[in-house]
């Protein structure tokens, strides 16, 4: 709640300022070994729910954090021209998806996503922020007006509403029940 | 569960093209640790004396440090060792930045390769994927081309490759191997290029385990904080602009000249302009807080990046000013050519020019400006072309090939190897006696944790005590708080304070340490990040075994003798243990000479600087012992050097 009385939620962010980024991988480190099981007891960075994109020569230094997953491979992707070289969508992406191993354990292939180190009680800050010593991760937290929140609904709920809004109710339940007893 | 290290060594038999998984014992990693100090086992028992560098039975290794690849900040390093083509002494190299840690993720705590391959090939390694491509494609490109094709090809933009350049592939004794901002200079580039290895590329997405996970967190989060804090630690030269001291006391050209009122306000000013106008920003290694490497952009050149004393060494070696060094060092480096031994070998070049030993006609076509013969010589000794063929043997082994007097000119060596260009005044007993014994090869080794000049001031020096929890025992600290003329102090202090600066260097090249971050800041402040106290609680919770400083110690000393066991075997003895004759220019002989001899003594050695039967016996080492009489190194019967005949005849 906020001063007005309104429902407020915090939202928390973690900026990046890649001119500081000195390419330590500290963030990757801190972020598997927290992740791990048991806490803290191994280092794999391929486990790592940020990853640092690194190219000195073009002087590319940018910490990605997991996104969600994306089901498919996007077509239509854009191209980066940085510093006179091409760079794939995919390369400064945040998503794990089909198309590559970024972002999947490296074990089950589960996809990996940044859950701001979720724990009881929660940290100060996050394990990647507290880990750059560098000052390229920089932590915020800001509190955010939150409308009266509509329900959520699953998966499976958002894929039925559009087939009915498609099909019409009846359509879709003689389908359902056709199909149940094939 | 094996913690720490992987427990497996990846055995690549280049001539028959096996590639073996071999399980390590636990007990040599408790008694070696890791890093130089496996690579000598390996050595002392798979290389036998008498052979060749550029045999297939020679070795080369790349070994992790035991902390590579665990949250201990700093911990990066990999040794490169091999029998070195220089001068038939185990080399050593320590390349930082990640290859490292991540050959540790792909579940790896050394590479070892044997043999020769037909031709040229790359290693790929993904974790227990491992294969040998043709690298034919490959042959003559440059560092940065290489690793960007084999990215490629392996579809992998996080893969980490090293390689060499077409200095390494033709053997170049200059020859480094490359690995992003980081690399392994000299000594083991031309093996790599011998055993026909354009390069390793290496990923991992294994787990390195830790024994106390959260203790370990708990001291490494701690200690990054602590390290990124402390001005002690880290390149200064990354940041301090004032270079003064090198360019006004080490000599320039082939280390002949002092140039002691180089350096001004101005000439500062101009060259920071210079650095800031072009740099990108700084980058660091693995896990470290420090970022130690200047990413340059100069006009018309890639991107590249130096560190330390790598920004002085070409506008030193040719008198010119620092637009010079980032004109050059990309082209350099992209040829796979160690900035220290090249400028310098470059100069002794040009000076037999002057002298006419050589000639003209040795260098048809070259340039006549002193930039543009850089440029045509670190061409010409990359490929191995005309008397390039000659200088890329390096300074020591050039000398002897051109002969007519040129051994004259090969005045800044030691053991065959180019040191820094330091001539000075009077003799520092501490610092004559790590020039002259020291096996580490690299550069940086030979200064460590004690100050090199005690401080007059009494209130600083307590305060400086105070801080000083780097010392093993409380008689450093005495002896420092009783040290007033840099070159006095009594003996029995000068070979103890030695021994420690050995130690941590030890400790480092074994454990993984960055000598920035350890060994090689001791001597500034007082306040390195690693020493005896703290590397046993790391090892503990990283490794699960019970340490502390003894035991540590014991671990050096053990690798230390280890070492020089192996290189007695190579021919190490007493008369190679030289600086440079004008290295000072008062010298005393005689007082050397016992200097060298206490030094021995107190390390349990012969008068001819072997380990006696009784030291490697005491430290484990009795398998070396034997190898050593069998081998007629050793008698067994031998005393240490001051109960040695010649050494008590010397005092009456
Ligand atoms: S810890 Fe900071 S400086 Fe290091 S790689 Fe991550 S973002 Fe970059
Ligand atoms: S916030 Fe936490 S989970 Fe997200 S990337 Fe950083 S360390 Fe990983
Ligand atoms: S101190 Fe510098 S050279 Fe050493 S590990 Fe850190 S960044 Fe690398």
């Amino acid at each position: 709640m906020n001063s007005d009385g309104k429902k407020t939620r915090i939202v928390k962010d973690i900026k990046v300022d890649t001119k500081k980024c000195a390419g330590c991988r500290g963030c990757e480190i801190a972020c598997s070994a927290f992740h791990a099981v048991p806490k803290f007891s191994s280092v794999n960075t391929a486990r790592s729910r940020i990853m640092v994109v690194m190219d000195e020569v073009r002087d590319i230094f940018v910490p990605i954090r997991a996104g969600d997953h994306a089901l498919a491979e996007c077509n239509g992707r854009n191209r980066y021209v940085i510093d006179g070289k091409e760079y794939d969508e995919c390369t400064f992406c945040p998503a794990s998806c089909p198309s590559r191993d970024a972002f999947k354990d490296p074990d089950s292939g589960f996809p990996l996503k940044c859950d701001m180190c979720e724990s009881v009680p929660p940290l100060e800050k996050p394990m990647c922020v507290d880990a750059c010593t560098f000052g390229a991760l920089i932590y915020e937290e800001r509190e955010e007006a939150v409308e009266a929140e509509p329900k959520k609904l699953g998966e499976m709920e958002v894929g039925l509403k559009s087939l009915i809004k498609k099909y019409g109710l009846k359509k879709v339940m003689d389908t359902i029940a056709r199909v149940s007893k094939e | 569960m094996r913690y720490a290290e992987t427990g497996f060594n990846l055995e690549i038999d280049l001539t028959r093209g096996s590639i073996d998984k071999v399980e390590t014992d636990p007990k040599e990693t408790a008694s070696y640790l890791g890093g130089n100090g496996i690579s000598a086992k390996l050595l002392f028992d798979r290389v036998p004396p008498g052979t060749d560098p550029f045999s297939p039975d020679n070795l080369l290794i790349f070994s992790n440090g035991l902390l590579n690849g665990t949250p201990v900040p700093g911990a990066n390093r990999v040794a490169v060792n091999t029998m070195a083509p220089v001068n038939g002494l185990m080399g050593h190299s320590l390349m930082g930045g990640m290859f490292g840690p991540e050959l540790k993720m792909a579940g790896w705590d050394r590479i070892v390769l044997r043999g020769k391959a037909p031709d040229l090939v790359y290693i790929a390694i993904h974790n227990d994927r491992v294969e040998i491509r043709d690298a034919t494609h490959l042959r003559g490109k440059g560092m940065y081309d290489t690793a960007r094709l084999i990215k490629e090809e392996l579809k992998d933009n996080r893969a980490w490759v090293a390689t060499i350049g077409p200095a390494g592939e033709n053997r170049s004794y200059l020859a480094s191997i490359d690995c992003g901002n980081s690399s392994a200079a000299r000594t083991v580039g031309p093996v790599m290029g011998d055993k026909r290895v354009k390069a390793i590329a290496v990923r991992g997405t294994r787990d390195v385990y830790l024994a106390h996970p959260k203790e370990l967190w708990e001291m490494c989060s701690r200690l990054r904080k602590e390290l990124d804090a402390n001005p002690n630690i880290g390149d200064w030269m990354a940041t301090d602009e004032d270079d003064s001291f090198h360019h006004n006391n080490f000599s320039w050209g082939n280390a002949r000249i002092r140039r002691k009122t180089f350096w001004s306000a101005t000439l500062g000013e101009r060259w920071r302009n210079l650095k800031y106008d072009h740099m990108s920003r700084q980058t660091g290694c693995w896990n470290c807080p420090k970022a130690c490497h200047n990413v340059i952009k100069w006009p018309n050149r890639r991107r590249f990046s130096y560190k330390c004393y790598g920004k002085d060494t070409y506008h030193m070696a040719s008198f010119q000013e620092l637009d010079f060094t980032y004109e050059i060092l990309p082209i350099a480096q992209d040829l796979g050519l160690d900035s220290y031994s090249t400028p310098q070998t470059i100069a002794f070049a040009l000076e037999l020019l002057e002298a006419g030993i050589l000639t003209e006609k040795d260098f048809p076509g070259m340039p006549s400006d002193v930039r543009g013969r850089f440029f045509y010589l670190i061409d010409k000794m990359a490929h191995r072309e005309g008397i390039g063929d000659i200088l890329a043997d390096g300074v020591s082994m050039a000398a002897e090939r051109i002969g007519k007097g040129a051994e004259k000119f090969d005045h800044n060596t030691v053991k065959k190897f180019e040191q820094l260009p330091i001539k000075l005044g009077k003799l520092n007993p501490a610092y004559f006696l790590m020039i002259a014994t020291g096996e580490d090869m690299a550069i940086t080794q030979i200064e460590g944790s004690f100050p090199q000049d005690p401080i007059t001031d009494p209130e600083m020096k307590e305060e400086f005590i105070k801080k000083w929890v780097a010392v093993p025992d409380k008689k450093f600290a005495e002896w420092f708080r009783q040290w007033e003329k840099r070159d006095q102090l009594p003996a029995d202090a000068m070979v103890a304070i030695v021994d420690w600066n050995e130690c941590m260097h030890y400790l480092d090249d074994s454990l993984g340490f960055c000598g920035f971050v350890s060994s090689f800041r001791g001597q500034f402040g007082g306040t390195t990040g690693y020493h005896v106290w703290n590397m046993p609680q790391l090892i503990t919770h990283a490794t699960g075994w019970e340490f502390d400083k003894d035991r540590l110690w014991e671990c050096f000393q053990r690798n230390r003798n280890l070492v020089r066991a192996l290189n007695n075997r190579a021919g190490l003895r007493r008369s190679w243990e030289r600086p440079p004759e004008d290295h000072w220019a008062v010298r005393d002989e005689e007082y050397e000479q016992e200097l060298l001899t206490q030094y021995y003594d107190f390390k349990g050695w012969t008068f001819d600087g072997i380990p006696t039967r009784e030291t490697l016996e005491r430290l484990g080492l009795g398998y070396v012992a034997e190898n050593l009489i069998k081998g007629g190194v050793l008698t067994g019967n031998e005393a240490t050097a001051l109960n040695d005949a010649r050494a008590k005849k010397k005092k009456q």
